[in-house]
């Protein structure tokens, strides 16, 4: 049983999906699907107003090599590109489409491949052309993780399983019904770094997926529920006891962490070339009619996806993307799932509390599993005093919100930490 | 359309995380009030109702002066977050069973207004407000503070038969001034007086007396984790450490439990606001009360010194949270230049 890194906080787990099995929702009329859906460059466009696209089809390409490749999930015609709401930047260009009903694929694709005759380069280049980003919330374009430099020899690769998130079960039904697909993945995955050890690092709430995967062979990191265990530095801690280097990478101490929905969706590209056109994601809350675990089209808005789970309960007064722990709240139901949405959750219940004054009770130190002080961090935000917040460790802070959760002050700390990164981002720049 | 339109203006934007623990300020504070209550009714019991009416002038005092003086200041009045009811009944607990009526809202007053909210209210104050309250009545009334002590029911104030005049404490520090100091030495160390004191059939402040009664509330937030296991374990571990190696006549055991040591380490070393919020800083905070505690008792003017242990490592808390910063994760230890 691994569970070291310090901190962490045990919040209540509420995964009432984890028995509903994955539910294919059918096509949506129109998807909106913003050519920035991953960390780095947004893709550039490479259709018009106009065209007709079919599933699959590219309609941005990648610009420089952190960024990632944008494809049509629906088949259908181009009837603008145009600014829209977005779940994570607030608003961005997107390509909307709309729906011709059929499910024709585009042409470009080829059929099975020999994934074992291919060299590791054919295989990064698959993944990059099929647009895959990190599926457990971050989107960092898998390719460019599948390409340490050669100075850095990477010997674990882990897949991460844990799903700390309370509420969320996508990665759960993901790796109860893929088993076999994730565990594929994750070894071209491993061929292609050439990595000693494939771990596969699971909470010990998901005990089925344990057995499943302790059943087919590969090696299963066993790890204690405890948020933020998947937060990547804390699970290459929690496993291989390395820590990961202020301002690096986890290539750094020679590891690289991939999501099981990441491995999954990388074998179908693999397999069949499908570029990433939908996901899984979990809806729950009290706030829509059905909780259930969804496999949705890329650019379909919350609003049809409420309507698939038998619409609003009364008055949806927040809607969360992602977990509650690190989700972002929107500000309006036409935004589109993108690559990186892990889960909706809708709540009636609007969930604000005045903010007191810090009685300086520690929790926050304690529950920290970055080793900041939140408390000294917050004030000197509040005083604008950004340079005493940056060598107290600003810059280092995962936003995983356990100091938030226990601060008995009801102190919104992840916020100010978030304005303090960037007021000193922003003076670096100048 | 319209009914999309109508979502949107329903939704409530913040910043994640948006979920919260049930742990709140008010709800902590109450906690620990509720813990205090058994040594307030074995006080009760011990000094009469004298002891009960003290504490309630101290809290009406301070939670009084709190309303009035944000009232007047033009602040949010915040009494219900417990922390004035905490302070005054912290500060009765250290006041003698038989001083005058004022004396007790005088010092909460004073420890309400100089020591919390002139300094901007709760979270704010540097110093513990009750244990501020403490010292200011300690220099202005000496003979009130020192000398109106009431004989316990059933017991005596040192807790030894026959003797009744002065606390175990004072009975240590000055044994001549009472006898044969010989003969109070071995007694004061006896096992009968020392269950007396552990049980608290002693004199004393009206809230210290009780080790016994003290701990079961004390431990019950240990245990809740509203009070931090470093700073207790680091006072009493360092006490009791320089207790048995240093030279005092009395026992290890009988220098924890007389006096106003657990109600200390307990309740006052481990205030929130004013105690160190790093890990290693809150050991430094409690060793250092440990340290400060034996030798005003053993060297120093005053028999106990408790109080002022505290207080002197209260104003130290701002320069240990600097020196002893928490180690970032991932970070690597540098030769030489510092931030």
């Amino acid at each position: 049983m691994f569970s070291k890194f310090s901190g962490g906080v045990h919040p209540a787990e509420q995964k009432n999906t984890e028995n509903c099995a994955i539910e294919i929702m059918p096509v949506p009329k129109r998807v909106y699907i913003p050519f920035s859906q991953h960390t780095g460059k947004p893709a550039k466009p490479s259709v018009k107003k106009g065209d007709e696209v079919r599933i699959g089809t590219k309609i941005g390409e990648a610009d420089g090599f952190i960024s990632a490749s944008v494809h049509a999930s629906i088949s259908g015609k181009v009837i603008d590109i145009a600014e829209h709401p977005h779940p994570v930047i607030g608003s961005s260009l997107c390509c909307i489409i709309e729906s011709n009903d059929s499910e024709d694929w585009s042409s470009d694709l080829e059929g099975d491949q020999d994934i074992g005759k291919m060299s590791s380069a054919q295989l990064v280049e698959i993944v990059k052309e099929a647009g895959i980003v990190g599926l457990g919330g971050a989107a960092f374009p898998t390719h460019v993780k599948l390409s340490p430099p050669k100075d850095k020899k990477i010997d674990s690769l882990i897949i991460n399983g844990c799903e700390c998130e309370p509420m969320l079960t996508a990665d759960h039904r993901l790796m109860l019904e893929y088993t076999a697909a994730i565990i594929e993945g994750a070894q071209v995955f491993q061929q292609i770094l050439n990595a000693q050890n494939l771990i596969f690092a699971i909470e010990d709430n998901k005990k089925d997926a344990i057995a499943l995967f302790q059943k087919e062979g590969v090696r299963v990191a066993r790890l204690k529920t405890k948020y933020p265990q998947g937060a990547e530095k804390q699970l290459i801690k929690a496993i291989v006891r390395r820590e990961v280097p202020r301002g690096g990478l986890p290539m750094d101490v020679g590891c690289v962490v991939h999501n099981v929905g990441t491995c999954y969706a990388a074998l179908l590209a693999f397999k069949f070339r499908k570029p990433l056109i939908d996901r899984v994601v979990t809806i729950a809350g009290d706030g829509v009619k059905e909780n259930k675990n969804v496999l949705v089209r890329i650019g379909t808005p919350v609003s049809d996806i409420v309507d698939y789970c038998g619409g609003y309960v009364e008055r949806p007064m927040r809607i969360i993307f992602g977990g509650p722990m690190m989700g972002i709240a929107q500000y309006a139901d036409s935004v589109p799932v993108i690559k990186g949405t892990s889960g909706i959750l809708v709540w009636q219940d609007a969930r604000t509390i005045e903010e007191g004054p810090c009685v300086r009770c520690a929790g926050c130190v304690d529950a920290c599993p970055m080793g900041l002080m939140p408390t000294e961090i917050c004030s000197n935000v509040k005083n604008r005093n950004f340079d005493a917040a940056e060598a107290y460790g600003v810059l280092d802070c995962i936003e995983c919100g356990c100091c938030a959760y226990v601060c008995p002050a009801a102190i919104p700390l992840v916020h100010y930490f978030k304005y303090g990164k960037n007021e000193i981002w922003r003076k670096s720049k100048k | 359309m319209e009914k999309v339109q109508k979502v949107n203006e329903m939704l409530v934007v913040s910043a994640s995380p948006h979920i919260r623990s049930k742990h709140k300020t008010s709800s902590a504070m109450r906690l620990v009030i509720i813990a205090l209550l058994p040594a307030l009714i074995f006080a009760t019991y011990l000094f009469g109702l004298r002891a009960l009416l003290i504490a309630l002038i101290s809290i009406m005092a301070a939670v009084g002066s709190e309303a009035l003086l944000q009232r007047m200041l033009g602040r949010k009045i915040t009494i219900t977050d417990g922390s004035a009811i905490l302070t005054g009944l912290l500060l009765a607990f250290n006041l003698p069973p038989g001083v005058p009526w004022w004396l007790p809202a005088v010092g909460s007053a004073f420890a309400i207004i100089f020591a919390k909210q002139l300094f901007g209210g709760l979270g704010y104050n540097f110093i513990n407000p009750a244990l501020a309250g403490r010292a200011f009545l300690m220099a202005s009334w000496p003979s009130l503070m020192t000398k109106e002590w009431l004989a316990p029911v059933g017991g005596t104030l040192s807790g030894i038969d026959g003797i009744s005049a002065a606390t175990p404490l004072s009975l240590l520090k000055n044994p001549a001034n009472y006898g044969n100091p010989e003969i109070i030495i071995r007694q004061l160390n006896d096992f009968d007086t020392i269950r007396n004191i552990f049980f608290g059939k002693i004199g004393g402040c009206i809230g210290e007396t009780s080790a016994f009664f003290l701990l079961i509330g004390g431990l019950a937030l240990l245990f809740l984790r509203i009070i931090d296991y470093r700073i207790v374990v680091g006072y009493l571990g360092s006490f009791a450490l320089l207790a048995w190696l240093l030279p005092t006549q009395g026992s290890v055991v009988f220098h924890l439990f007389a006096g106003g040591l657990v109600l200390g380490a307990f309740f006052m070393a481990t205030d929130w606001v004013t105690s160190p919020v790093t890990k290693k800083g809150r050991w430094i905070f409690g060793i250092g009360c440990g340290v400060i505690t034996i030798i005003i008792r053993i060297w120093g003017g005053y028999p106990e010194g408790v109080s002022y242990s505290i207080l002197l490592m209260n104003v130290f808390t701002p320069v240990i949270d600097r020196l002893t910063k928490e180690r970032i994760f991932g970070e690597v230890k540098k030769k030489g230049v510092k931030k």
